[in-house]
């Protein structure tokens, strides 16, 4: 277990570094962003002097080095445009996207699973065919038209939920949440409704064909034939045999919604992350890029641990030969 | 013959299809008594296992039972509903089935599957559950029955996890358990333990098994009576020894010939010509008839049920007449008891 920790950490830090090169390289492609910074009518000998200030007149290598250098000590530069430190700036938009993320993704999962056992259950029902079809819907509709659909709907037409932005927020161990207030609530639910349309339609699908395919299984038959009633068939054999993919699932959504909800946070003003970092690419703050991005990098890489630990939980065949 | 515990009434089990009414089982009728083993004998597609599952009421739409009866210590369990039939499965029909590899879920431990068998019948603790699943595990010669609880499917060898499903049938003594094929995916010394383990259960406990089985050499050392199905009905049955020794239906004849045993090494092994009918596309009269070699001009008509001594049944218009040479052994070994 300590081996296989250890080793997948190792791999992570690879993994970071590789990530770090290729965002480095990437961003340093797209100009330099001085030109963006300073007033165009600003002299040269001022130009130079930034040049030189920011470190652009040294070889790539060094600068990424120097780069890597700060980000060890925990320095991710400061942005240009904010004139604050990059990191602090990211963390402080972290709690909105968390927050939105996790209510999405809680939708996602509270109505997902179930339809889709549903669904897999009784693949033949009627009601089975409608949720299939409303999961068709939920991932191929566009979600920046979705969001619009529902300001439209809930926030101009009927005048029940507030169109964007996040209403009141409280401190709660030094991130500030608005879902702790009924008013915070009715901010998040539109975006969060919005956000997890395309993950709803992804689990009900992944949770129909697991379903499907373990209900036509010889261990449900005989289960069936030891006089199992349905709902401990459902309940102990198909949840627990259907449940790797949907952790799989689950783990790259939660990553790629923490990281890129940068449609819904726009279309509702959402000040989190994703508005963030589209906003940086807007006027080239490049410190907020990178560490945008290595962030992003890291997130993934540690709910892909974590999505491996829990798969050695579930099925025993794919358990980590402990040294026993 | 002991007191019948399953009695099977002129049973029809139809699929709807795009073809038409498949009829797999087309009014089989046995009987099987306690602690007694029926070996219900046929090739793929003849209908044994559908057979079984009927029984069971494990048969999915689009199939259904439409017509005959299967008594349980003399009630029709094919009326039976919901919760109703649930209640009779597992706790007094069991059933085995084919590939122990699949049979168990590779997910969930053996005790938690067997803790909820035992719970599906009993409201016990699950302190008491195990304990008795424990015992099931001692019962069917299952080494270090504790250990084996905590163990999942994939850490126990083929031999080992069919013996598991043979005890978790076991948990409720059952009057009669359905094993489908339960030996074919393992090797023959193994199954040659499980045999021999079945047909002690068998007796020392009077349950009932039906062995539905493609393999003679099985059924004549283990089966007390036989009944070999075709195209969905019963060819011939009588006591296994009897049909063994002297088949009736040309069929039966057939298959006992071309099993490998009693042949010279090197000479060419003696076959049923053809292969099986479609269900969809069944020929008039005698299902057989296309490939019998005593088929005759009557076996465009459906044959009568002939009845001979020793209570035997063949489906035959022209049956063989019974020879009185040395009774013929398929194997050397017997499972079968003494009495």
């Amino acid at each position: 277990m300590i081996g296989f920790l250890i080793q997948r950490v190792l791999q992570a830090l690879m993994v970071v570094i590789a990530m770090s090169i290729i965002v480095f390289l990437g961003v340093y492609a797209i100009g330099n962003p001085i030109d963006v910074m300073i007033d165009p009518a600003s002299d040269q000998a001022l130009r130079e002097a930034l040049i030189q200030r920011y470190g652009f007149d040294r070889p790539l290598f060094e600068q990424y080095f120097i780069f890597m250098n700060n980000m060890l000590h925990g320095d991710l530069g400061e942005s240009f445009i904010y004139r604050l430190p990059v990191l602090n700036l990211i963390l402080s938009r972290l709690p909105a996207t968390l927050e939105l993320a996790l209510t999405a993704m809680l939708i996602a999962t509270c109505l997902g699973i179930p339809l889709g056992l549903w669904a897999g259950y009784k693949p033949d029902s009627l009601s089975a065919k409608a949720i299939m079809g409303f999961s068709v819907l939920g991932f191929s509709v566009p979600s920046f038209w979705v969001g619009l659909l529902l300001i439209m709907v809930f926030a101009v037409e009927l005048g029940w939920l507030p169109s964007g932005g996040r209403g009141p927020t409280t401190e709660v161990l030094g991130m500030n949440l608005s879902i702790t207030s009924l008013e915070g609530w009715s901010h998040i639910l539109l975006p969060a409704l919005n956000l997890a349309l395309f993950k709803l339609g992804l689990l009900i699908r992944l949770t129909r064909a697991g379903t499907v395919e373990v209900m036509s299984s010889d261990y449900v038959r005989f289960a069936r034939a030891q006089g199992l009633s349905e709902g401990r068939v459902v309940g102990l054999h198909v949840l627990k045999n259907i449940s790797i993919p949907i952790v799989t699932v689950f783990g790259l959504e939660l990553g790629s919604t923490l990281a890129f909800a940068v449609v819904t946070e726009t279309v509702f003003n959402w000040p989190g992350m994703g508005k963030l970092i589209i906003d940086s690419i807007t006027v080239l703050d490049r410190p907020v890029m990178v560490a945008y991005l290595i962030l992003v990098v890291f997130l993934f890489v540690m709910i892909n641990l974590v999505v491996d630990l829990i798969y050695g939980q579930l099925d025993p065949r794919i358990r980590v030969k402990a040294a026993s | 013959m002991s007191e019948t515990v399953l009695r099977v009434n002129n049973l029809q089990t139809q699929f709807q299809t795009r073809a038409g009414v498949l009829k797999a089982v087309d009014g089989v009728s046995f009987e099987v008594g306690r602690g007694r083993i029926l070996g219900l004998v046929g090739e793929s597609g003849s209908g044994k296992s559908v057979t079984g599952y009927s029984i069971l009421g494990l048969i999915e739409p689009p199939g259904k039972i439409a017509g005959g009866e299967v008594l349980l210590n003399g009630k029709d369990i094919t009326r039976l509903k919901g919760d109703a039939m649930r209640q009779v499965r597992g706790a007094q029909i069991a059933m085995v089935f084919q590939d122990p590899m699949m049979t168990l879920n590779p997910v969930l431990k053996i005790g938690t599957q067997m803790i909820a068998a035992v719970r599906a019948h009993a409201r016990v603790s699950r302190k008491a559950a195990r304990a008795k699943a424990r015992n099931a595990l001692a019962k069917v010669g299952i080494p270090s029955p504790e250990e084996r609880l905590e163990a999942y499917p994939h850490q126990l060898s083929g031999g080992m996890r069919q013996r598991v499903a043979i005890a978790i049938a076991l948990l409720h003594s059952p009057a009669v358990i359905i094993a489908d094929e339960p030996t074919t995916a393992l090797d023959v010394s193994i199954q040659g333990q499980i045999l021999a383990e079945v047909r002690r259960l068998a007796d020392e406990t009077g349950t009932a098994f039906v062995w539905v089985t493609h393999d003679l050499a099985v059924v004549s050392s283990l089966a007390d009576d036989i009944c070999v199905m075709y195209a969905g009905r019963v060819v011939e049955s009588g006591p296994a020894a009897d049909v063994i020794a002297s088949p009736r239906h040309p069929y039966t004849a057939g298959l006992l010939a071309s099993v490998p045993a009693e042949h010279e090494p090197g000479t060419k092994l003696p076959q049923v010509p053809g292969s099986t009918p479609s269900l969809a596309n069944l020929p008039q009269g005698c299902a057989f008839a296309p490939r019998c070699a005593k088929a005759g001009p009557a076996c465009t008509t459906t044959p009568p049920v002939q009845h001979f001594e020793d209570g035997r049944t063949a489906l035959c218009h022209y049956p063989i007449e019974p020879i009185s040479c040395q009774p013929l052994s398929l194997t050397s070994t017997t499972y079968r008891s003494a009495s």
